[in-house]
């Protein structure tokens, strides 16, 4: 239960990881680090941006579903892309309804739910493996798991777990006054989303009101793979560009290193790379091939960033 | 009235965006879909219609202007969407005074819909509820079932359509549960030459296939929805995904008073007709307004359309009647308002199936327009300041109630408004000799009739 997952130490919560998280052929996920304070290892998002624009780098952003295929394969997987370069983490929490998803990542979420991925196991799969991660990592999940747990009780588990953001696409910038108080409360960042149908007077407050970046959804539609990246997207990097300072990533519908290396071109200060990666995990033969594939295509996705 | 002020008065939004979206010139038109005289003119026809009944400000207060039934309703959707949700609700509020609309809208509703529909007494009903001492109510059904494409929701689709056509937009989607909303847009596509894509989960495909059949002659493509559980809640996803990936070109006409705001209010302002036209005939029948009204609720677009007028009577008692499946304790229901608890589905917030981590909970019932995990916001307010009262009936019940009436009164009701109907046995026993009541007939069970088979067997 919620209060449990709250008020368990590191020890309680390694204890479970170790039974229920370790790969048949590798050593337990759950390392000593897990005793140290998740603050001394943990960078903003922020900061990472702060950081990678002073190295004149653009953030890679992987998004994957948590439990597809399994959470010991979603802890692998983090760890994985962590290694090869990513510089922040979205990590989906299946849904029932998720109405900003394509096929690919409601199959996904579909799967994971069927599996019995719940937010208690995906808050124990990374109270364990988040220590031995160096990005920091963002939760991308839909409205209603949130008001189950009630908003500040919810953002109390992220930041107990060391959680850095939070991404919920159906809660429109009006709607987000109590849930961005409450992860203030919680040093948990609210990226808030804008698109190509704002209009620039409503992109205005949102990007006043987002934190750790701006997330510009590439095109009018739902997340999956598409063939181009619209052009539309230089002129909106621009337009916000012109507003603020904060830094901006672009998502939805990109899967491949050029457009990954157009999106750099324009300006863009990070790019989240969703619906391919769950793609790549959720079709594999087995686990080890789709963590295999994965590091392959982050690699490529790293060398085409500056 | 009581419930008038209340928690209206503790919402609140952020001050900067009351301003940013009460004024539609600072909001980036696409010059292509609107003429910006739209833009301009704020005027609400809700508040000339207030003033013109000289009734207190509840009306003008629900929804709030963000949407809001109290804490339920509001815009829970992607950022795509709010834009269109906005140009949405300016249009709407245009077209709700211009003359122009307005007559154009009564003419079909005339002419093509054959409103208005009748009061009709049904006697033998009546009669079959009286006690040993012959006394008993009076009751009435209001004819939805009497539109054209048989239910009332041609109301909604008919107005959602002109206004489509004001805005621009030449495709149009839907989603559909029992076909009735389907059947009736893609009826209304047909008569303003649109195109129709009408989103039906694969299993209501499956127990409505007549409905099926009749969006296709209408012209009509028909998509099935196979993920989750292949009904109205995710036909509602999915035709929210097409609306979020096709808005500049399409308009979504919803089916009932659900989803983000415009469409609560909306849908029910289009449906206010049968509310409207129900007082008129009271009035002609027996000199006085009803003393309760019946309605079934899936989202609850007829019960709104019937409830709006009276609200504002608190001598006029308000019922509305969920579908209970097997029993609302067997876990296989769509009572929401009964058993659901307060979350966000599809736009909204209010009363939902929902399980302990917030995931969405398959409902059932025998009804496939009763059968959604969630219900129309202003339900979930009326519910929780008292004004309407709502009940539960069982796939049974709901069965016994499709035979009565079809044995009674010569007419085969749908099944979702057998579930109403059901509820009478309950309460007729309960109301004093002489209750006017009127039971809203939204629709006619042809639709019905091959599950009807299923369960009650081919020589009953």
């Amino acid at each position: 239960m919620a209060s449990a997952v709250k008020t368990s130490s590191f020890l309680q919560s390694s204890k479970l990881q170790s039974q229920a998280f370790r790969l048949p052929s590798s050593k337990p996920i759950v390392s000593f680090k897990s005793l140290i304070p998740m603050a001394s290892l943990s960078v903003s998002i922020s900061e990472t941006f702060t950081k990678l624009k002073q190295q004149g780098k653009v953030a890679l952003i992987p998004y994957i579903t948590a439990g597809d295929p399994d959470l010991s394969t979603t802890a692998e997987a983090l760890k994985v892309l962590d290694t090869c370069g990513s510089d922040i983490i979205e990590l989906g929490v299946p849904y029932s309804d998720p109405l900003a998803d394509g096929p690919v990542i409601q199959a996904a979420s579909a799967r994971a739910l069927a599996k019995g991925t719940n937010l208690e196991s995906i808050i124990s799969m990374l109270k364990g493996v988040l220590p031995e991660i160096s990005c920091p990592v963002s939760l991308f999940t839909y409205y209603n798991v949130i008001l189950k747990r009630g908003i500040g009780n919810f953002m109390a588990i992220l930041n107990d777990a060391g959680v850095q953001g939070l991404v919920v696409p159906d809660v429109p910038l009006e709607e987000t006054e109590t849930l961005r108080k409450e992860a203030a409360k919680n040093n948990i960042e609210m990226v808030l989303l804008t698109t190509p149908t704002t209009p620039t007077e409503r992109m205005k407050p949102i990007v006043e009101a987002a934190e750790g970046f701006v997330y510009l959804v590439s095109s009018v539609g739902v997340t999956g793979a598409r063939a181009s990246v619209s052009s539309r997207v230089q002129s909106l990097l621009q337009e916000i560009k012109e507003v603020t300072t904060k830094p901006v990533a672009v998502g939805f519908g990109i899967s491949n290193p050029e457009q990954v290396q157009q999106i750099a071109g324009w300006g863009a200060d990070g790019v989240i790379v969703g619906s391919a990666m769950v793609k790549l995990l959720g079709e594999a033969k087995s686990p080890e091939e789709g963590l295999k594939e994965l590091e392959a295509f982050t690699k490529s996705l790293k060398f085409a960033l500056p | 009235m009581a419930f008038s002020t209340t928690s209206i008065s503790s919402i609140k939004t952020p001050s900067n965006f009351h301003k940013l979206i009460s004024s539609p010139s600072a909001i980036k038109q696409p010059s292509s879909s609107m003429p910006c005289t739209l833009t301009t003119k704020v005027a609400s026809p809700l508040q000339i219609e207030v003033n013109e009944k000289n009734t207190n400000s509840t009306i003008l207060q629900r929804p709030d202007s963000f949407g809001r039934f109290g804490k339920f309703g509001g815009k829970y959707v992607p950022e795509t969407l709010m834009h269109a949700l906005t140009e949405l609700e300016s249009a709407f509020r245009l077209l709700a005074s211009d003359e122009a609309f307005q007559k154009e809208l009564d003419g079909i509703l005339k002419d093509y819909v054959g409103r208005e529909t009748p009061l009709y007494f049904a006697e033998r009903l009546t009669e079959h509820y009286k006690g040993p001492s012959g006394e008993g109510p009076d009751i009435y059904l209001k004819r939805e079932d009497l539109n054209h494409t048989g239910a009332h929701k041609i109301n909604n689709a008919v107005a959602q359509a002109l206004l489509a056509k004001r805005l621009g937009k030449k495709r149009i989607i839907a989603e559909t549960g029992a076909g009735q909303h389907g059947v009736a847009t893609a009826t209304v596509c047909a008569r303003f030459g649109l195109e129709c894509i009408i989103y039906m989960g694969a299993q209501d495909m499956e127990r409505q296939s007549l409905n099926v059949f009749r969006m296709r002659l209408l012209g009509a493509e028909v998509r099935a929805v196979h993920s989750g559980t292949a009904t109205l809640k995710d036909a509602t996803s999915e035709a929210i995904r097409d609306w979020v990936t096709n808005v500049e070109s399409t308009h979504y006409i919803l089916g009932s008073v659900a989803g983000p705001h415009p469409y609560p209010m909306m849908v029910r302002e289009f449906h206010a007709v049968i509310g409207k036209e129900t007082r008129k005939q009271a009035i002609e029948k027996w000199g006085g307004k009803p003393d309760v009204l019946v309605a079934c609720v899936g989202g609850g677009s007829n019960a709104m359309g019937l409830f709006h007028e009276f609200v504002d009577d608190s001598d006029v008692r308000l019922i509305g009647v969920e579908a209970a499946g097997h029993g609302v304790d067997s876990g296989r229901h769509a009572a929401t308002l009964t058993k659901g608890e307060v979350g966000v589905l599809h736009g909204a917030m209010s009363y939902l199936l929902q399980d302990d981590d917030g995931q969405i909970i398959e409902p059932h019932s025998i009804s496939a327009g009763l059968d959604y995990p969630g219900v129309g916001p202003e339900h979930s307010y009326l519910k929780d300041i008292g004004r309407a009262e709502y009940y539960s009936i069982t796939d049974d019940e709901a069965l016994e109630a499709f035979k009565r009436l079809s044995q009674l009164e010569g007419i085969i009701p749908a099944l979702e408004t057998s579930h109403a109907l059901a509820y009478l046995e309950k309460l007729c026993p309960t109301l004093p000799n002489g209750t006017k009541v009127v039971l809203n007939c939204s629709g006619r069970g042809d639709k019905d009739v091959q599950t009807a088979i299923k369960y009650l067997g081919a020589d009953l």
